[in-house]
């Protein structure tokens, strides 16, 4: 081997130190290249294949759309100048002048009609983003009109992840469809990217590494100083730790809510953290006669809203919140956090912790020894959501009722409880929109099968509804707060359908899960509450 | 010559041996005798020498998750080597975990020993193609790493059964996974010995008098063969261990509601960076002493058997 | 002997198809693969219509029909995850597994044979004592046990080499090699330990129980008392007779240097073919689980292939029968 024969002679080790100062030295002094990790890799570099927040946060850096959120989430204009509704469901967009993809075409009106299309295109995993859209009228080449179908206020949250592709670009590279998984070929928007944003990917090695460097003619001004960003997906928290206090990493995250203190504790490192707008709480069969997995037969207790009192009242979000989550959490009542539209900070206050309560109601609704159920829960997905599902299997096990914890990898977890196969269990969610009228419609609106008779199920409605939980009333406030104009009008609808949902516990809300980034003291970024980590933010010190 | 009087005479046989000299003199087998005998007794009756239930969810109180050892100033001796991240008193949680590993490693040794010796006394008695087809199996798995095995046999029964049920059988899964991937190292020994005893003219006598064969088999040859079997198996339990081990530390093993060693260490591995050392190290050397003991007592059994080297 | 390596390569390809069937059914039941697919806001009339254009919903033996024919043509499919061909992938990874692999099998041949010989030789001297206790830490415990102690230790306590990766790498054609930078040597260090260390004393333990077994056999008495000297009859005797069972369970240990890799990359992040087949286990992507078994598979049934054929150059006698020696795989 010839690592043997190198190391034998000091002569031959000399050499490679002198390689090694050699290439030191020759790297340019005020190059500062930027490693971070997270614990997934982003799926694709093509903008539509899949609407998870890791990859589009990534994505972000490249492409960009015509609409991007500021620091604190708030919409400003990215590739389209300004706009103005012309008619309620008319929206006129002005696009930006003198703006170039990265391989030198000028972006025009034919590439957001481009775009829309592809997003449309079979493949495509974000056709959501688009689905306000009716028709695009190009006017002329740097004014559009976007035609809604009715009026739809929530339609400039909906479109700051729809990135903006080439037209020429993708027709000479055969990329004018998202790739689909059937053919052969590799789609070539998939490792490689052409966008307008202030990074040009360099790079591609999936689940290895991605390189980054700056773009050079982008149309905004420059707020970062890195000349090359690399990202390593590190999926073990341990090892994600260990690697930045080795010091291989400028920035991880998430960086386990334990291991805050030490990174905190050691020199040249710091945390930054937050809560993130993500809420975690538990579902409820709430359809079938029989409860599954259990000892009662014949019964579901969990159609007894005393029995779901009861089991809120057995939680003590405290404790989990100083034991599990080291201090890091905010409790939660509402199934929307702090930072997205509708929140109502009157709403907020938890059902007390109070076990006693809780025996009383079990007995009250004919279960004074309590009952068996299975929890469902992931292991790898939110932040110590293994362990939550633990510590509030004891809690119940005080009052009576026995949880077995089945915590397995989010692809089987996300599967069991989608195909309604489930008692009781743990989801997150984060609504794209900042607008909670998304978490309703996923989680709370009825599932089409669930329907009454005549009543027209729109698309993908109460999808992650995996417990089915059913009221006509609230079913039709989200349809009109999905198309109501007037703010003051919209927040009471809000409010009533939130009110309503949390005084019969269609959920146990838990809490808001931090967002705790590790980086080294000498790096200056910014935390953005929906978890997108982006470089123009990064200056190296 | 009845059971009894044949057992006593081996076990005077087994006092008086060679054997029972050597072990006598190494001071070090001696040692991981005794150790390997204190693991196995504390397993066994774990419930009268822990301090705590761990698998109790009643007693558990969050609220003294990450206690230190009773050495450290917060320590108490009501958990003496500390708590883990639910409050569960990590000397209890090991004691137990011990338990549940020496279960399954024994278990999965006795599953893999039957089958294994069962298929290598067909195959060395039949011969012809029976025998071409078991030892062609064997060969190609043992290629296999048992590691490898398991976890796809793991794969397929966690696939196969339907969810509910995978909880309640996660440790027949797990034996299932490790047993079946031990089988070959018997079947191997076994068949060489018994083709050696079958050409023997006792055993055509006995033919000749119109014994069964499969009697022939089990009241002749099994004895004969009982000496390397013991020896695979006690080596087999220390991969049996380390393989639970490092299933449920991937996270296809045991769950943590009922942890082994391994869930221990997948769940401490966690805490090694923020100073909660104890849920770590504290399984980790017991299934190190583990181990060791039981590789000692495999390696003593594995020389005094070989009569080639005494 | 062309008969006999006929009969040999049939029974590969019966076992290759066998593996692939068990492969291929095993990954209908580790979960539904949709799911790892798409967003969180994609409708279930969506997910229907894929999974029937992935043909999910044919009868199994189409689909493994299906799976042979593609893979006899070298066709892998593409990866549910990375959406893009297996086979691509796989040559990305496969430097990063071989590099890793290759210095551990060297390691531990390099140094179980010489501790194996060694303690074999002065049976009850001090250093082999040391051998044998190094021998039995390192056989007790579990590979990831040691990794995490290698990785606290040298990575985060002393701060000296890498905990994860493989460093910076060349590109050498489609081969990319950490073997050529400073950072991909030091990466590679602790990986390799963890990784051979098992493999080593697995080897020198072998070693030395052969030896033990030859030094007591009568023509080692024989030549000792013809007057010849100690060397020539220890290297040149004994050694020589234990060589082919060492062969052959090094040989076979080599293969499980690849299959063991799968949990040492995971410790270390390494990024081969073991972490791949692993991450793609989580994922739930069928396609790269598959391939990875079949590969597998193929690479094990070659080395047993190679194995029995050098058994039977090296000695004609045991052509019907290679079970004698492998009582120490242990």
């Amino acid at each position: 081997m010839s690592i043997k024969g190198r190391f034998t002679r000091t002569s031959g080790l000399g050499l490679v130190l002198a390689a090694g100062l050699a290439m030191a030295a020759a790297s340019p002094a005020e190059a500062k290249t930027f490693k971070w990790a997270f614990q997934g890799d982003p799926v694709s570099m093509d903008p539509y294949t899949i609407n998870e927040t890791l990859t589009l946060g990534f994505i972000g850096n490249i492409y960009e759309s015509l609409i991007r959120r500021r620091k604190d989430l708030s919409i400003e204009p990215a590739l389209a100048e300004s706009w103005e509704t012309v008619k309620p469901d008319v929206w006129r967009f002005h696009l930006r002048k003198n703006v170039k993809f990265h391989d030198g075409t000028p972006f025009t009106a034919k590439d957001v009609v481009f775009s829309w299309k592809r997003t449309l295109s079979q493949g495509s995993d974000v056709k959501t983003f688009v689905s306000g859209i009716k028709d695009i009228k190009v006017l002329d080449d740097h004014t559009i009109d976007i035609v809604t179908a009715g009026p739809r206020p929530i339609f400039t949250s909906e479109i700051p992840f729809w990135y903006i592709m080439s037209e020429d670009w993708a027709k000479k590279n055969k990329a004018v469809e998202v790739g689909k998984l059937t053919t052969e070929a590799e789609n070539y928007a998939n490792r490689h990217a052409n966008g307008t944003g202030p990074f040009i990917l360099k790079s591609r090695e999936p689940g290895v590494k991605t390189v980054v460097v700056p773009n050079p003619n982008w149309w905004d001004k420059a707020t970062h100083n890195i000349t090359e960003g690399i990202l390593t997906p590190i999926k073990s928290p341990a090892t994600r730790v260990a690697a930045l206090l080795s010091g291989e990493l400028d920035m991880m995250y998430p960086a386990p809510t334990q291991d805050v203190n030490r990174i905190k504790g050691t020199k040249g490192l710091a945390m930054l953290e937050g809560p993130e707008a993500r809420t975690i709480f538990l579902g409820f069969d709430l359809q079938r006669d029989e409860l599954l997995y259990s000892n009662i037969k014949g019964k579901n207790p969990l159609k007894d809203v005393r029995v779901r009192k009861a089991m809120y009242q057995a939680l003590d979000m405290n404790a989990i919140k100083k034991k599990v989550m080291r201090g890091n959490s905010w409790p939660a009542a509402l199934l929307i956090a702090p930072q997205i539209n509708g929140f109502k900070k009157e709403l907020n206050t938890r059902f007390a912790y109070d076990p006693k309560a809780s025996k009383k109601l079990l007995a009250a609704a004919g279960y004074p020894n309590g009952f068996e159920i299975v929890l469902d829960c992931p292991n790898d997905r939110y932040v110590n959501d293994e362990a939550i599902c633990l510590a509030a299997s004891a809690m119940l096990a005080k009052v009576g009722v026995k949880v077995k914890v089945n915590a397995q990898t989010k692809a089987k977890h996300f599967g069991k409880i989608k195909r309604e196969d489930t008692s009781f269990y743990l989801l997150g969610w984060t609504p794209s929109t900042f607008d909670v009228h998304n978490v309703f419609y996923n989680n709370v609106k009825t599932r089409p099968a669930y329907l009454p008779k005549g009543v027209e199920p729109q698309p993908g409605q109460g999808q992650w509804n995996c417990g089915i939980y059913s009221n006509t009333e609230v079913d039709k406030l989200i349809e009109l707060v999905a198309n109501e104009i007037d703010p003051a009008k919209r927040q009471g609808m809000i409010s009533k359908m939130m009110t309503i949902h949390k005084n019969e516990i269609g959920h146990i809300p838990l809490h808001q899960q931090p967002l705790s980034w590790a980086k080294k003291a000498s790096i200056d970024l910014f935390q953005s509450p929906d978890n997108t980590f982006q470089l123009r933010w990064v200056t190296v010190k | 010559m009845s059971t009894l009087v044949r057992t006593r005479e081996s076990l005077y046989r087994i006092i008086d041996s060679d054997i029972f000299y050597s072990f006598r003199s190494s001071p070090v087998t001696v040692g991981a005798a005794i150790v390997t005998l204190i693991l196995v007794l504390g397993a066994i009756f774990a419930p009268l020498v822990t301090p705590h239930d761990p698998y109790d969810l009643e007693a558990l109180n969050l609220m003294d998750a990450f206690n230190p050892p009773v050495w450290y100033e917060d320590g108490t001796w009501s958990f003496m080597l500390g708590t883990d991240d639910q409050g569960r008193g990590i000397l209890s949680a090991i004691v137990y975990g011990m338990r549940l590993s020496l279960w399954v490693g024994l278990v999965a040794v006795l599953f893999s020993g039957v089958i294994g010796v069962a298929l290598g006394l067909v195959a060395g008695y039949v011969g012809g193609n029976t025998d071409a087809v078991i030892m062609r199996v064997a060969e190609v798995q043992l290629t296999f790493p048992a590691i490898l095995i398991a976890l796809l046999i793991d794969g397929v029964l966690r696939g196969i059964l339907p969810p509910f049920m995978i909880e309640e059988l996660a440790i027949w899964v797990v034996i299932v996974s490790i047993g079946i991937s031990g089988w070959p190292q018997y079947a191997r020994t076994v068949r060489a010995s018994t083709i050696v005893e079958n050409n023997k003219e006792y055993v055509h006598a006995a033919v000749l008098t119109g014994i069964h064969p499969a009697m022939i088999m089990i009241r002749h040859v099994l004895p004969n063969v009982m000496g390397p079997v013991l020896v695979i198996a006690t080596i087999q339990l220390a991969i049996a261990i380390i393989n639970e081990a490092t299933l449920s530390f991937l996270g296809v093993g045991i769950p943590v509601t009922e942890p082994s060693l391994g869930t221990l260490l997948r769940v401490g591995n966690n805490f090694l960076f923020s100073g909660e050392w104890w849920i770590t190290v504290f399984p980790g050397v017991a299934l190190a002493l583990l181990v060791i003991a039981v590789n000692l007592v495999g390696d003593w059994m594995r020389d005094a058997f070989n009569p080639k080297l005494r | 002997m062309a008969a006999y390596i006929v009969r040999r390569i049939l029974q590969a390809i019966v076992v290759m198809l066998t593996v692939a069937l068990i492969a291929f059914s095993l990954f209908r039941f580790v979960g539904d693969p949709i799911l790892a697919l798409v967003g969180q806001d994609t409708t279930l009339e969506e997910q229907a219509e894929l999974r029937k254009e992935l043909g999910l919903t044919d009868p199994v033996v189409v689909q493994f029909a299906r799976f042979v024919g593609n893979v006899a043509r070298g066709e892998l499919g593409i990866s549910y995850g990375q959406r893009r061909p297996v086979i691509d992938m796989f040559k990305e990874r496969l430097p990063a597994t071989l590099e890793l692999s290759l210095l551990s099998a060297v390691l531990a041949i390099g140094i179980g044979i010489p501790m194996g010989i060694y303690s074999g030789l002065h049976r009850d001297g001090w250093l082999s004592r040391v051998f044998q206790t190094v021998s039995l830490v390192g056989i007790s415990l579990p590979p990831f046990l040691v990794g995490i102690l290698l990785i606290y230790l040298f990575a985060v306590f002393i701060g000296v080499l890498p905990s994860q990766g493989r460093g910076d790498t060349v590109q050498l054609g489609w081969w990319s090699t950490g073997l050529l930078t400073w950072s991909g040597i030091k990466s590679l260090i602790l990986p390799a330990i963890t990784l051979g260390l098992f493999q080593m004393t697995l080897i020198m333990r072998l070693v030395r129980s052969e030896m033990l077994e030859v030094l007591r056999t009568d023509y080692i008495k024989f030549a000792r008392a013809r007057g010849l000297k100690n060397r020539v009859v220890n290297f040149g005797h004994a050694l020589k007779n234990t060589l082919v069972p060492v062969i052959t369970v090094t040989g076979l240990q080599v293969g499980s240097i690849v299959a063991f890799a799968v949990i040492t990359e995971t410790v270390f992040q390494w990024p081969g073919l073991g972490f791949l087949f692993l991450q793609s286990v989580q994922t739930v992507d069928i396609p790269v689980m598959a391939a990875y078994l079949v590969f597998v598979a193929a690479f094990f049934v070659i080395i047993n292939l190679i194995v029995d054929l050098l058994y039977y150059v090296i000695d004609p006698r045991l052509r019907l029968d290679r079970t004698t020696s492998s009582d120490h795989g242990g």
